[in-house]
Formats: structure tokens, C-alpha cells, sequence
């Protein structure tokens, strides 16, 4: 979820009241959005140097909110957004209606798109703010919604970039060309020279607000490039703004570019960037198009601003919400969520409703969004007493009721291992490559196992193919435990199965140790025989399918000599044995655990095994 | 002999007065007779009181002195009559006896340090050192001076001396009747057990540690969950595949494939197992159309879906993958409603903190209906949570790119006096629930929430990693009570 952080008195002078903290958390509550964090400037400085709260807290600081927005609600990612909405949602504004000034064709800007740009950008739309009033407020919420939006939905400026510039210092028409880096040109915004596209490029390698956007077209022959008439560069997207157009407090009109690999998200970042800021324009609500020209003469007038008229039925709104809501109380609901409703039959009962999406909400793809909105301004709080009396969800029976046989069976064996004295540990499915393979003498069996492509540390290399890695660590972190230890797990590895639509599958397993002044290699081979013997199966002479019998088995991890191979009905489901002492004094674990240098002291026997084949 | 003395003493006279004096005088080590006083105390056959006293013992060097004399002593007898050399004295006594010897017994002007010869100044010496500490040693007093001379050549050290002195107890006689503290199977069998007496019990102590297996802590929890999981008439899926494509995970969900929980920041995807190898290919086109052009009343979300996105093998972020498998299989029979639980592993390739690992256990429950309403899934919930204790709950509106309505689940906590999140739910879309092949007029309604936070405030565990995982201690997962979550 995105948060933003708004001026406490700027946000109650647009929302033209105060409000106590507790009662703003309650409108907040009630609307879907959650008051994170109340700070200050300083305060946030503070932490991000992490020093100490100071003495002297200035009171004349000014209280910031930290707000959290629904990550699909971009048109709350400001402070004038966010007022707006809560406005209209207390009813204290009509919905506002936008629209595009009146300007002829020909007098209407041009951006042409050159074709070179589809190898790496092919989109992009304008509009223009005539006319507007920004103050140092204004100014800095209108770059932080650019930042916002650069962060979600244009996905860190992959799917979109924004530039914003100031209309009287270009000309117009504009071109959106696409040009190998070496024949760009221009002073970037915030440098005093003129820089080389590929030299700027690695300039900003050492830029830590910008680096991370330089992989989006570092590697393309062309890079997208906007002129105007002038061949002034306006922006080199979707990195860097030009100088000459920077937009000051002082700019009257703003010309807004958004450059894009996805067309939906560019024309929802644009509607987002010209209704929030029109506010402050002369003509209020009122937005100047601009014309986009394609290579191949086709041309589209932006920002779209145009209504979606979705068709919402009463029956399916008080259906899906289990209330009998009138038509007129939908209707009043709706506009406070900013969708105007008009009913198109006149039918109480089977009221069909014409719903206007505006272009703020590209949140509303389905009339069961609509159908959320009712149920936000009724309140769901106001839902739930009624929910409580007449709930038939959890009376509903399902047509059978089924236990699942493996988790019923694993809850029975842990019982049992439990109440002949073992005690159950949790340990992790992930783990590192070495864990897995190389501290148990194991050879890196890529055949085996699931292997993850982007961990964050060696701890989340692989999912485990066996539970004695987790174990064994259990030990070593609880090696002043009183002995004899006596643990086991109950759970699943994964290993690869080509058998299967995804390509692996889970085991299964029951591993137990004991540890103590003896290695007990008896103790876990009698667990086994309890197993076995709980779960009805008899032990059997060698080469006997009808039970299980052990044998002589020659695994790394364990001493030779002493441990065993468990043959149940032939197959073989397990083994047990004598922790080999190489593996149990494991001087590795220590570094990837704690940091001094500790091992297992004390020999143990381990026994592992597959339940599954016990079903 | 010292329980004996003590009795017998005390029969006659009315109190021993210093258990030091008494031990002393008996010839009995007062750490014997303070052992039995304690005991006879025990049983109130004698009534003690604490007697201390400042005294001073020897250390170890002064009780070597005591039986080979001092240094000074031992050098001045190795002087024969007519001298020494110096170096030859030297080869007769240990180093640092010689260097001791030497200083004190020139100072005592026992002896005189030639540049030839060392000679005896005296022709007889009294070893008053070994004399002092042979007193100090029998508790006798020496005086101040002394005691500031051998302190000084740490020959001796202050001790606190703790006796007692010693009257007769409401319980006294003169001989201790035999007790036991145990039932033996001689004295039952005997019939003895008749003559026993009991020692008095010691009710403020505990009995002895008992040796036995346990099970863990969180998987308490869960066994309770599934059992209110099952009184409410659920059934439960199977969620053994760690492995899962992107397109169950997601793709299904109506999670559009820019959604920034696809990150690698968030999710971990798989060099092996990388891809998925099958899907069934009629339903991942109807997924393909509703993300990209809609479909069913829905606008979609208009973008380029890509199959490779899809085919991406994951380790499932949420148990939910699982849930859209059983509800696709559910579409392809004739309708019947289901109810559903899971309780297991998910994983997140998030930063690990205090109460955030990488895995951790998710509990979800899901209605599969005809007709279901949000008022059902509120009254679901409110059933659900009253078996966790919980009553007072509040929504919240959230967003969930697969639930509409979507609502935050927050619970008033009355030991932290304020509302906390206990769990999200929501209607699964009909974006996702058409394209599977679910009637028009069925409805699911799900809810989910992590079995981790619960048993952290349940057992009042503030750390995950003490929960959880290879740093648990055993002692903790042995100690730690029943769950007694929906028997309230």
C-alpha cells in the first residue's frame, strides 16, 4: 500500500475543518484509507539520519500525516486528491465534472511521434494546466504526485514516465523522436553544462536518485527524446527532464508529457496528473488538449477524459451485499464515492442504474466495484450489525465433509512420537545450498532439488530435501539444553518431480534425533519399530513385502556401520543412523548462525522418513 | 554423635550457647553440628538462634606454615653453625622460602647476610609465626598486633563465623524418632509403613521435574484452528505443493501481471523448477482475455498479458494459489457448494525482522455458494473470530487486486486497549471466478490471516524467531500450556 505524507493544517484547511487525531482516524476508517504515522519535517530527518529525538522539539513545527491509500487509488496520492475525495465523501462538494477547453484543431498543440520510438517507448499523451496558481504547497504536492505515480503504477518509470515543463519557454509542435545517444544534446535539469546522452548516462551512474532508472533504455541503440519547434530537448524519458523548461512557483502553464510502454497506465498517470492540479487552474476543471500524430497519420486527443457509463442493477448491488437498499439511498451513496448514478428504469424493485465512471477512477473495472462503493458509504461497520442476525454463510453445510488423510495421519504420528518422549520442533523450509548438500557430506544434487533464482541471502538458496538440516541446527542452538535431546519435525520438503504440472512436488517426512552422552543409534532405531508398530505393519525378514525390515546402508551423512535402511513393503522409506561426526561438529553452521565458534558437542543418531508411504 | 551430643546436652542444661565453644569442646567439626541444628530445627525439636562473629582463618600459605614452620624458621635451621654461602642456602630451600625466610629472618635479626657467608646471629629461635597460626587455626585469640602482622604477610584472612546457639524445641526428646520422606516398597511390604512418620512436606517447593515428549507451540495452535475449522463445517484442501506457478499464484487471481507483489522483491521465483510444464490451455485463455480486453461486465485491465509471466514457477506468496486450483476443479463438475480451510507454509522474499520471516503459516477459509452476500461473509467472520475469543470487530475498507468488496478484519485487543488487525477477507471477483467456469450467481467469500501473529499474542511472544525456527528453545516448547483457542 502507498502512503503519503500531507501537511496535518494544509489537509484540514482543504477539508475545510479539523478534526481531532481519533476522530480523522475514524473518517479514515470508515473510507478505506489508515492514518500510518503522525511526525514532523524534522522528525522525519531525524530518523532518516537515526539520531536521537532532540531536546528542544520546536511546537511551531509543522505536523505531518502519513496517510496509507489503496494501491489502485491513484487519484488519492495527494494531498488535493485525497481532500477531494473525503470531501465529496462527507458531502460537502458535488462531484466535480472536468472537461477540455475549447480550442480549435488548429490552434491545438501537436506532439508528433517519430517511428523510431516503437524499438523503445512507442506511447505517449499530453495536456496542458493553463493558467495555473502554484504556491511552495501546491509546487511540491505537484512533484510529489509525480514521484507517487513513478513509484506505483508507472512501476519506478518502466511502464511510464512523467515530465512536467513550463509552456512559455517552448514552442510548439513538439516531436517525440527516438536517437542514438550520441546525437542528443542538452543541459539536464539541475546541471549548468550540456551533457552527451551516453556521456550523461554515465554521469549519472554515480547518481543515487537516478541510477536506478538507467537500465529501462541503457541498453537500447536509440534513446526517446522530446523536442519542440526550437529543437530545445524538453526531457530525455524516461530519465531526465531538460533544463530550459524546468517548471518554477512562477510558471502559469504547464505542459505534461507522459511517455509510456503501456498506453492504459500512460493515459490513467496523465487524467490523474491534469484532474488533481486543474483545481488550481484558472478555469477550474478545465483541461487544454494537446493532439498526439502517429507516422502513420492517425491521431488521438489527450488527456481522454471521457465518462464510462457502466450499467449496475439494484437487485445485483442489494444482492451481492445482502440488503435491501432503495434505489434513491444507491443512488445518494454512489455520489459519495464520486460516481454519478442516474436510474434508467423506473421500476423501485428492478432498478437498473446508469453509472458515470469518471476519469479518476480507473479503480472501477467491474459493476462489483460499484457494488463495494455502496457498501463503503453505507458503512460495513453498519452491515455488520445486521450480518450478525441473519448470517447464512457459516451455516451453509458443504455437500460432504472430508478429512484430508495425509494431515490427519501426520497429526496422528506426531502424537505418538510425542508421547514416547520426543518433543516437536518447527524449522525452516528454506535454506542455503550448503545446509542442504555440503554439510551433510552430500553431494549438490541438482537433480534434486528446488532451486530459488533470486535470493536475498544464502539462507533462501533452496527448499530443503531433507528435514536433518533443520534439525541439526535445533541442536546446535540448544546445545545447554539438558541431555539426552530428544526432538523430531513432522513436514514437507520438495523435491523435483517431472510427473508434475509445476515440475516438483512435496514429501512428506518424519525426522527424529537423539543426542546425548551416547549417540543412542538403539533409541532412534526403536523409534522406528514404534512407528512401525503403531501403524500396524509388522516387521518382516528380509526381502518380505508385507512389512518392513532394515539393512545395512552406506550414506555420507551417517557413520559407517552404524546405520540402517527402512524397507517398507520393498520400498525404501527411510534411513536412520549415527550422525556422522564430520557432519555433527559442523563448524560452517556456526558462521552462518552465530558468530562464535560452536559445534555440537555431543554425538547424536538421526532417523528420517517418508509418511506418505505409510497412507 | 553430634545429633546425639546435641540432645543429650540439652536434656539436661537449659541451652548450648555457642555451637562453636560446644563443637570445640567435643572435639566434633562445627560444620556437622550446624548441619544438625539445621535439620533438628527442621522438625522443631530445637529452637536456634544466629550467632556471627568476625574471625580470622588461615590461607593455604599460612596452613603450610603450620606444619613446616615459617620461612624465617626454615632458613634459619638450615644454617649450619659456622655459616653458609649464600648460593648454597639458596639450593637447600625452596625459592620462595629462601626469599621469605631471608627477609623476615634478617629482620627478626636471627641471622646475619655476610658477603661470604650467611651466620647465625642467635644460636636459638621460638617460631612464633607457626605458633600464632597453630592458634589462630584452634579459634583461639591472638593479639591485635599479631593479627595486623600476619594479615599483613597474608598468612591469614577475616572470616564471617556463623553458629548458633541452641534451645530445646516444642517437639523436643531426647531421641529423633525415625522419618521417611517416601513410601518404600520395604516399609510396605514390612508393615513398618504403620510405625512411620513423615517428614513435614515442603509445600512451597515444587515436585520433580517430569521427562516426556511434547508437541510445538504453533502447531498447538493450528491443531485448535482446524478443530474450529471443523465444528464450522469446513473442509480441509490440500496445500502440500510448495511449488507453484505463476499463473495459480497470480495470473488466476486477476493479479495483473505488473503488480508489484510479482517483483522479485517480494516473491521468490525458481532457477529449478523455473517454468511450469502444464496448464490447462482452454481456461488460461479465458484468463488471458479477462486480463486484456475483459470480459463478464468487466473492463479488464487492458494490458499485454504474456504467457511467459505465467509460466514463471514461484514459491507460493499466499495459500490462495491453492484455493483457485480446488475452485477451478469445482467449475468443472456440476455446482456444489464448499466450504474450505488451509493452515500452512507460505513464503515472501521479504526483509526478516522481529515479527516478519521469509515463511510463515497462513489460515484461510473460503465459502463457495450460490447467492452469498457480504452480510454472510461478515456473519462468517463474526463465527470465526467469537471461537478465537474475539467479539468486538470492526471493517475496514482495503484493496485486494482478487476481492471485491475487500475489508481489513480489526479486532479490539482488551489487554492493549485498542483495535488490531487480525486478518483481511473480501468476494473473490467475478473476473476471477467466471473465467474458471462458476456459475454467474455464485458467490465465495474468503478470509485469511497468519497463524504466526495470533499465537505471538496469545503466549505473549514478541520475537518470531522464538516461535519459530532452528533458535527455539526447548525449554520453552516443553513448558509452554495447552491452546485452549475454541473451548472458551
Amino acid at each position: 500500500m502507498p502512503t503519503i505524507s500531507v501537511g496535518r493544517d494544509r489537509l484540514f484547511a482543504a477539508l475545510g475543518r479539523t478534526y481531532t487525531q481519533e476522530e480523522f482516524e475514524d473518517l479514515c476508517f470508515s473510507f478505506g484509507i489508515e492514518l500510518d504515522d503522525v511526525t514532523t519535517e524534522k522528525a522525519i530527518v531525524r530518523k532518516e539520519k537515526h539520531l536521537e529525538a532532540e531536546e528542544d522539539v520546536d511546537e511551531d513545527e509543522e505536523v505531518i500525516y502519513k496517510i496509507e491509500v489503496p494501491a489502485n487509488r491513484y487519484d488519492l496520492l495527494c494531498l488535493e486528491g485525497l481532500a477531494q475525495a473525503l470531501r465529496v465523501f462527507c458531502e460537502w462538494q458535488q462531484i466535480p465534472t472536468y472537461k477540455l477547453a475549447d480550442v480549435s484543431k488548429d490552434a491545438m498543440l501537436k506532439m508528433h511521434v517519430k517511428p523510431e520510438t516503437s524499438q523503445i517507448r512507442p506511447y505517449i499523451v499530453c495536456a496542458v494546466l493553463r493558467g495555473i496558481t502554484f504556491d511552495k504547497a501546491r509546487y511540491n504536492s505537484f512533484i510529489d504526485l509525480q514521484d507517487k505515480l513513478h513509484q506505483n503504477i508507472c512501476r519506478r518509470r518502466t511502464l511510464v514516465a512523467i515530465g512536467t515543463h513550463d509552456l512559455d519557454t517552448l514552442k510548439g509542435p513538439f516531436t517525440y523522436e527516438a536517437l542514438p545517444p550520441s546525437s542528443v544534446n542538452f543541459t539536464p535539469l539541475k546541471q549548468e553544462r550540456s551533457f552527451r546522452a551516453d556521456e550523461l548516462m554515465e554521469f549519472y551512474k554515480s547518481d543515487l536518485k537516478l541510477k536506478k532508472f538507467l537500465h529501462i533504455i541503457e541498453d537500447s541503440p536509440v534513446f526517446p527524446v522530446i523536442y519542440d519547434r526550437n529543437r530545445t530537448v524538453l526531457s530525455l524519458p524516461p530519465i531526465i527532464n531538460g533544463a530550459h523548461s524546468a517548471i518554477t512557483l512562477e510558471t502559469k502553464n504547464v505542459f505534461i508529457e507522459c511517455t509510456a510502454t503501456d498506453l492504459t497506465k500512460a493515459k490513467i498517470v496523465l487524467n490523474t496528473m491534469v484532474t488533481t492540479f486543474s483545481e488550481y487552474c484558472a478555469n477550474k476543471f478545465v483541461i487544454e488538449p494537446v493532439e498526439v500524430v502517429y507516422p502513420d497519420g492517425k491521431s488521438h486527443i489527450y488527456p481522454d477524459l471521457s465518462i464510462y457509463n457502466m450499467e449496475v442493477s439494484l437487485p445485483y448491488v442489494n444482492g451481492l451485499i445482502g440488503v435491501s437498499l432503495e434505489a434513491e439511498e444507491v443512488t445518494k451513496l454512489l455520489n459519495r464515492m464520486q460516481l454519478h448514478a442516474k436510474q434508467s428504469t423506473s421500476d423501485n424493485k428492478q432498478a437498473k442504474f446508469v453509472v458515470s465512471v469518471p476519469p479518476t477512477r480507473s479503480d472501477i473495472l467491474h459493476p462489483c466495484d460499484v457494488m463495494e462503493d455502496v457498501a463503503i458509504a453505507y458503512g460495513f461497520n453498519a452491515i455488520k450489525d445486521k450480518a450478525i442476525v441473519d448470517n447464512k454463510g457459516s451455516k451453509r453445510l458443504a455437500a460432504s465433509l472430508k478429512l484430508l488423510p495425509l494431515n490427519e495421519l501426520s497429526d496422528l504420528i506426531r502424537k505418538e512420537v510425542a508421547m514416547v518422549g520426543f518433543t516437536e520442533v518447527l524449522t525452516f523450509i528454506l535454506c542455503s545450498k550448503k545446509e542442504n548438500f555440503a554439510m551433510l557430506n552430500r553431494k549438490d544434487d541438482t537433480s534434486k532439488a528446488v532451486i530459488i533464482g533470486n535470493p536475498r541471502s544464502s539462507d533462501f538458496e533452496a527448499v530443503r530435501t531433507s528435514l536433518m538440516p533443520g534439525i541439526l541446527k535445533t541442536v546446535a542452538h540448544n546445545k545447554d539444553h539438558p541431555k539426552p535431546i530428544k526432538i523430531f519435525e513432522v513436514g514437507d520438503i520438495s523435491v523435483l518431480d517431472d510427473n508434475n504440472d509445476v515440475g516438483a512436488k512435496n514429501l512428506r517426512q518424519l525426522a527424529a534425533l537423539y543426542c546425548g552422552a551416547n549417540a543412542g543409534f538403539e533409541v532412534v532405531h526403536g523409534l522406528v519399530d514404534r512407528v512401525m508398530e503403531k501403524n500396524g505393519v509388522p516387521f518382516v525378514s528380509s526381502g518380505d513385502k508385507s512389512g518392513y525390515y532394515i539393512e545395512r546402508s552406506d550414506e555420507p551423512e551417517f557413520l559407517a556401520g552404524r546405520q540402517a535402511r527402512i524397507i517398507y513393503k520393498g520400498k525404501h522409506i527411510g534411513t536412520f543412523g549415527i550422525v556422522h561426526p564430520e557432519v555433527s561438529v559442523i563448524p560452517e553452521i556456526v558462521i552462518l548462525i552465530v558468530l562464535n565458534n560452536f559445534d555440537i558437542p555431543d554425538p547424536c543418531s538421526f532417523v528420517e522418513l517418508n509418511i506418505e508411504s505409510l497412507l | 554423635m553430634a545429633e546425639e551430643a546435641i540432645l543429650g546436652y540439652l536434656q539436661h542444661t537449659e541451652e548450648i550457647k555457642d555451637s562453636g565453644e560446644f563443637a570445640a569442646e567435643r572435639n566434633i567439626d562445627h560444620n556437622e553440628i550446624v548441619n544438625v541444628i539445621k535439620s533438628l530445627h527442621g522438625f522443631r525439636y530445637v529452637d536456634a538462634e544466629d550467632i556471627k562473629r568476625e574471625t580470622w582463618v588461615l590461607t593455604d600459605e599460612g596452613k603450610t606454615y603450620t606444619a613446616t614452620g615459617s620461612p624465617e624458621f626454615q632458613l634459619f635451621n638450615a644454617i649450619p653453625p659456622e655459616g653458609i654461602p649464600k648460593d648454597e642456602l639458596q639450593k637447600k630451600l625452596d625459592p620462595s622460602v629462601f626469599k621469605i625466610g631471608c627477609a623476615q629472618a634478617a629482620k627478626n635479626k636471627w641471622v646475619e647476610m655476610g658477603k661470604q657467608l650467611v651466620t647465625r646471629k642467635v644460636q636459638n629461635v621460638d617460631d612464633k609465626v607457626k605458633g600464632l597460626l597453630l592458634q589462630i587455626q584452634q579459634g583461639q585469640g591472638i593479639g591485635s598486633d599479631d593479627i595486623k602482622a600476619l594479615k599483613a604477610r597474608k598468612l591469614i584472612v577475616p572470616q564471617t563465623w556463623k553458629g548458633y546457639s541452641v534451645r530445646k524445641g516444642p517437639n523436643y526428646a531426647p531421641k529423633r524418632k525415625q522419618v521417611v520422606t517416601d513410601l518404600t516398597r520395604e516399609n510396605f511390604q514390612s508393615g513398618e509403613w504403620k510405625e512411620l512418620e513423615f517428614k513435614e512436606y515442603n509445600y512451597s517447593a515444587k515436585g520433580a521435574p517430569l521427562e516426556g515428549g511434547h508437541l510445538h507451540p504453533l502447531l498447538k495452535v493450528r491443531a485448535q484452528l482446524k478443530q474450529i475449522f471443523l465444528c464450522m463445517g469446513f473442509e480441509e484442501m490440500p496445500t502440500n505443493n510448495f511449488v507453484e506457478s505463476s499463473f495459480w499464484n497470480f495470473d488466476a487471481l486477476f493479479q495483473p501481471q505488473q503488480h508489484p507483489a510479482r517483483d522479485s522483491h517480494d516473491t521468490f521465483f525458481l532457477d529449478a523448477p523455473s517454468t511450469t510444464k502444464r496448464l490447462p490451455e482452454d481456461y488460461v485463455e479465458r484468463v488471458k482475455q479477462i486480463h486484456e480486453t475483459g470480459g463478464y461486465e468487466s473492463r479488464g485491465y487492458v494490458y499485454d498479458w504474456k504467457r511467459e509471466e505465467a509460466n514463471k514457477n514461484l514459491l507460493r506468496t499466499h495459500t490462495t494459489a491453492v484455493s483457485s486450483r480446488m475452485l477451478y476443479q469445482l467449475a468443472q463438475k456440476p455446482f456444489a457448494p464448499k466450504k474450505y480451510f488451509s493452515i500452512d507454509r507460505v513464503f515472501r522474499n521479504e526483509a526478516v525482522d522481529r515479527t516478519h520471516l521469509a515463511e510463515f503459516h497462513q489460515i484461510e477459509g473460503l465459502v463457495c455458494d450460490r447467492g452469498l452476500t457480504l452480510c454472510d461473509l461478515i456473519g462468517v467472520l463474526h463465527d470465526f473470530f467469537s471461537h478465537l475469543g474475539m467479539t468486538k470487530l470492526k471493517f475496514k475498507p482495503a484493496y485486494n487486486p482478487y476481492t471485491e468488496p475487500s475489508m481489513e478484519i480489526f479486532s479490539y485487543h482488551e489487554g492493549f486497549k485498542k483495535w488490531v488487525e487480525v486478518g483481511n477477507s473480501g468476494m473473490f471477483r467475478p473476473e476471477m471466478l467466471r473465467p474458471m467456469g462458476l456459475p454467474e450467481d455464485v458467490q465465495v467469500i474468503a478470509w485469511g490471516l497468519s497463524l504466526e501473529r495470533p499465537t505471538m499474542i496469545l503466549y505473549g511472544i514478541d520475537n518470531i524467531r522464538d516461535l519459530f525456527g532452528p533458535k527455539v528453545d526447548l525449554g520453552l516448547i516443553k513448558k509452554n500450556s495447552i491452546c485452549r483457542l475454541g473451548i472458551n
